[in-house]
């Protein structure tokens, strides 16, 4: 039963993936971020972690898509749907690409023979709140405390970039 | 009950789509929501091995990941209605402004 819905999520997951890569329009890859996007919370959801998955739906799709949606927006997009993709060095990224395909895949099937016996994936209950919360505000708290001075630069620089020149 | 393994194929086939978004696509917004799409798939498999471990720490880097991809985005686009602002041009390849 996890396994066919995982199977589906991942489908999924992978075909709006490509969609995002192939699609013309920007606005259609943005719509298919959003439904990939919402396959990987599914399968956050399938790996026990529910904070995680309203964190990737809140973020991700409620913030990060809207900033694209808006932006593409505000800018003319029509010309570059006509090439959408690079002339030159074609031959060489899709080298890298095929590359590195092969070697994931490689060190995923042959790295079974080091795999460590003891270990199955839990499937037990949820993942408690509170032992997240417990660990990421004692152990975690200085990252988590550079985390949001980080957010914050980033608010500024973002407000000071868009910002036109006033003389 | 699924494999650890199904989740970290699933992670290493988004991060190639993502890698061919980046080399691939002229238009900097398809490269940015691939390179959205690549911190994604090492999400999944941060998760997949705290899940492994019964650990929480997994998850907590994948919250640090969600929060640094939210500055990226908003500096990126940024920079990005900037650089409209002054060429004109959403191509990378055509954005060669600091070449020497």
């Amino acid at each position: 039963m996890e396994q066919a819905f995982f199977l589906l999520f991942a489908i999924v997951a992978i075909a709006s993936g490509l969609m995002v890569v192939v699609a013309r329009n920007p606005i259609h890859s943005a719509l298919a971020l959003v439904v990939c996007f919402v396959q990987v919370a599914a399968i956050f959801l399938l790996l026990r972690a529910p904070v995680l998955a309203v964190v990737q739906i809140f973020v991700y799709v409620g913030a990060v898509i809207i900033l694209f949606l808006f932006v593409i927006m505000m800018l003319d997009v029509r010309k570059e749907t006509k090439t959408p993709f690079l002339k030159r060095w074609r031959a060489i990224a899709v080298t890298i690409v095929t590359l590195l395909c092969v070697e994931m895949f490689a060190l995923l099937l042959m790295g079974g023979q080091w795999r460590p016996p003891s270990y199955a994936l839990q499937a037990g209950e949820m993942g408690s709140v509170r032992e997240l919360s417990t660990t990421l505000f004692t152990e975690f708290l200085f990252p988590f405390e550079v985390a949001s001075v980080v957010l914050l630069v980033a608010l500024v620089g973002a407000i000071i970039l868009t910002r036109r020149e006033v003389r | 009950m699924v494999p650890l393994s199904w989740y970290l194929a699933l992670g290493a086939a988004l991060f190639i789509i993502g890698i061919a978004g980046v080399l691939l696509r002229r238009n900097v917004l398809i490269v940015l929501m691939s390179l959205e799409l690549m911190l994604n798939s090492v999400n999944i498999n941060l998760m997949a091995f705290s899940n492994m471990h019964g650990d929480v720490r997994g998850q907590i880097i994948a919250i640090f990941v969600i929060a640094i991809t939210a500055a990226e985005v908003a500096i990126a686009l940024g920079i990005l209605v900037a650089l409209v602002r002054t060429k004109a041009t959403l191509e990378v390849d055509e954005v060669t402004i600091m070449k020497g």
